[in-house]
């Protein structure tokens, strides 16, 4: 390229506004799902996420949001891992998680938990300002309108309940799955309508998550795609589970990796 | 009523295990919602009336003691009574005498869940009173001995076949001997049979929507028209209503209708809207001699100035129940008690001790789609989380979950441990799970491996044993 070019395009790139009012260093907030069962949503995420532009780091003291405890009624100890959370990401411009339920309880509930404590409080939302989902992050923060990713087959798209009504995602992941090629998405009849997961709840009252999780997959089964995607590994793992316990030839993964490219990779409970 | 909130596992075994139901239910959940929405759409304004019904019960709410003393102040001067009962047994008690001093034999009640609060019908028959419910639903209900299983739709639970061979059961010896399979013959025998019943009562029984404290008014909302005969026919008009139904004004009434059939049915307004202020006067062609008003505490003032308030802004429209994929799942038998779903899960344990109704709050996954379309924007899962602090609090939280929990929290709060045991869990089951990549069963996972396989990670370490190795800092 022609040096005067080249720096014409540096000066005109520096002096975009959507450049300089660009969070620059964003943590990664992997999640202890990501963590343990899927690293490739992690490595997903962090690739949409420098293909953008930005420098992704990942805070090494980062462990749980606290989410079990909280929704268990232990303040206390949901207090503890959020002062820690809080701690380990206090020096980023942007947090971003692969996950609207460990998203929302960053950005939604952190605050709440320090009502007594000023100084704490203050933290805790200044967190909760910088703290995003990643399909919301890519496409209202940073503007993202298309990925560069191939992915053949029909999609269904599952919207997990905290990233929907806590943090408004919808249009976002469905917006850049337009732009994967080969890629078309059939709609269940209700998308919107809890799978069963709901962290603990599956465990405690496996009766009834196994109920609202079979009438998802008959709803998944009806949309007649062949590839169920959503942004929560937790409701993935539910009704990836759920498909296969029933024989069903869907395949499950994570939004991320089908817009990085890594839709190739065998599927949520697959042989690797 | 009696509660089977603590059997709440059982109660879900046989909810899940019962066709009918099922067959239920399966209608409810697409119909309620889906006519909601398209109720909400057609109006654009719909949200902001949210905003406003919202404010007006918080403003009732924070002026409670003022509106109760107006209300009652301008049924006086009306020349009606107004009875205040702290507990049920009192309003059992001042109902009972009531319809004693009228040498009442039936009472024609049109649907109250206050009523089933307190358990009126009980205590009526033990008077050797007969009451006689008005509402279609709780009419075949009440031919079953049955409990509501929902706070506007009473029989929501049962089939139409169902229906059909309940009427056939109790109305042949009326002479009606035909089993019918249409729904408008089964609504046209039942208005048969209970219009002598409305013409024959000694004392009519209705709820209250609200209670308008501007002009002594109870005000009531109904599809049938039951409670215009039960409040006009009978001689004595008594009216049961719990504290926070009361609102400041007929202005404010009118925003509450709006949101309330729209939220609870998909209707503009329900069928019939009717103001009931003070006996029949003089002038009056007809009306009740007599009017009364039983208003019932029962635990409501309790839960004034503390964080549990937001509950008693509810306008029982049953929207939260009909959006809620646990209620779908299981219906409102489940519950255990009068109120089921989300709006439950947050009254009962207040009602009737947490002790007794300790599951329903946690039976949520907190999937807030009753909170999006609660009518006063109620945050029901905040108010269930609050009900699982406070039993973690008092040690009501199971042993085996409290110590899972302890023993999780132990580890999440030290991250270098955390890293290496879920290195060392993530190695165990890639290494265990890689053939099929799943798990069929796992042991201490059995409450997820009983219904679902379990995914395993694949081969090669957690993502940040990976990250260190790709990204070195």
């Amino acid at each position: 390229m022609h040096p005067i070019l080249a720096a014409a395009i540096l000066v005109a790139v520096s002096q975009s506004p959507s450049s300089t009012a660009r969070p620059r260093r964003i943590a990664l907030f992997v999640t202890c799902l990501v963590d343990l069962f899927r690293p490739s949503v992690g490595f997903a995420a962090v690739k949409l996420l420098e293909d953008a532009g930005c420098t992704v780091e990942v805070p090494p003291l980062q462990v749980c949001c606290g989410q079990p405890a909280y929704n268990s009624g232990d303040r206390q100890t949901t207090r503890a891992i959020a002062a820690q959370v809080i701690a380990a990401f206090e020096s980023y411009d942007a947090v971003v998680a692969p996950s609207g339920s460990c998203g929302g309880m960053l950005s939604h509930h952190y605050p709440g938990l320090f009502d007594d404590d000023p100084a704490m409080k203050a933290r805790a939302e200044s967190l909760a300002g910088r703290s995003y989902e990643l399909m919301a992050f890519l496409v209202d923060v940073l503007g993202v309108e298309k990925v560069a990713a191939r992915h053949d087959g029909t999609v269904t798209y599952h919207d997990s309940c905290s990233g929907l009504r806590e943090l408004g995602v919808k249009d976002q992941p469905r917006r850049l799955l337009k732009t994967v090629q080969g890629l078309s998405v059939r709609e269940m009849k209700t998308p919107e309508v809890c799978c069963g997961f709901g962290g603990t709840f599956c465990v405690k009252y496996p009766e009834i998550s196994n109920a609202m999780v079979g009438e998802k997959s008959a709803d998944i089964a009806g949309s007649g795609a062949d590839t169920l995607l959503a942004g929560d590994l937790g409701c993935l793992m539910n009704m990836a589970g759920k498909l296969q316990r029933e024989g069903s030839p869907v395949r499950v993964r994570h939004v991320a990796e089908v817009l990085a490219g890594m839709g190739d990779l065998p599927a949520i409970g697959e042989p690797g | 009523m009696e509660s089977t909130a603590r059997d709440f596992n059982r109660n879900v075994g046989h909810a899940l295990a019962d066709p009918n139901l099922q067959d239920s239910l399966s209608k409810l959940k697409v119909g309620f919602s889906e006519r909601r929405r398209q109720a909400a759409e057609r109006l654009p304004e719909f949200e902001a009336l949210r905003d406003r019904a919202r404010d007006i019960k918080n403003h009732a709410l924070a002026n409670l003691d003022f509106y109760l003393e107006e209300f009652e102040r301008k049924v006086l001067a009306l020349g009606g009574h107004v009875h205040w009962a702290p507990t049920a047994a009192d309003a059992r008690r001042i109902i009972g005498e009531l319809c004693q001093s009228m040498n009442a034999r039936t009472v024609a009640k049109s649907k109250s869940m206050v009523a089933e609060e307190i358990a009126l019908n009980e205590h009526l028959e033990e008077l050797g009173i007969a009451p006689i419910e008005t509402d279609l639903g709780e009419y075949i209900i009440q031919l079953r001995h049955e409990p509501p299983s929902h706070i506007i739709a009473p029989a929501v639970h049962l089939t139409k076949d169902q229906v059909a061979d309940t009427f056939l059961e109790h109305h042949a010896k009326l002479g009606f001997t035909k089993r019918l399979t249409e729904r408008n013959d089964l609504v046209a025998e039942a208005r048969h049979v209970l219009r002598q019943k409305f013409l024959d009562a000694d004392v009519g029984l209705t709820g209250a929507n609200f209670l308008v404290a501007e002009t002594g008014s109870s005000m009531l909302v109904t599809n049938e028209g039951n409670a215009d005969l039960s409040n006009t026919l009978p001689k004595m008009h008594i009216v049961l209503a719990s504290i926070e139904k009361v609102i400041p004004t007929l202005e404010d009434a009118a925003v509450l209708l709006r949101v309330l059939a729209r939220s609870a049915t998909g209707q503009e307004s329900s069928a019939y809207t009717t103001l009931n202020t003070g006996p029949k006067r003089p002038e009056d062609l007809d009306g009740p001699e007599h009017y009364h008003v039983v208003i019932l505490d029962n635990g409501r003032s309790a839960v004034l100035g503390t964080e549990m308030q937001e509950i008693l802004r509810c306008i029982r429209c049953g929207a939260c129940m009909n959006h809620c994929p646990v209620y779908g799942a299981i219906g409102g038998h489940a519950y255990g008690w009068v109120y089921p779903g989300p709006l439950g899960a947050v009254l009962t344990p207040q009602l009737i001790g947490v002790e007794e109704a300790g599951n329903l709050p946690n039976a949520s996954t907190f999937c807030g789609r009753c909170e999006s379309v609660c009518p006063v924007r109620i945050p029901l899962p905040k108010l269930m989380r609050h009900w699982r602090e406070r039993e973690f609090e008092r040690h009501l939280t199971p042993t085996a979950v409290r110590q899972g929990l302890a023993l999780w929290g132990f580890v999440a709060r030290r991250p270098r441990l955390y890293r290496r045991l879920t290195a060392l869990a993530n190695r165990i089951l890639a290494l265990f799970g890689r053939a099929e990549g799943r798990f069929h069963a796992l042991p201490l996972a059995g409450g997820w491996t009983r219904f679902r396989d379990l995914p395993a990670p694949p081969p090669g370490g957690t993502f940040h044993t990976q990250w260190k190795k790709k990204r070195p800092s």
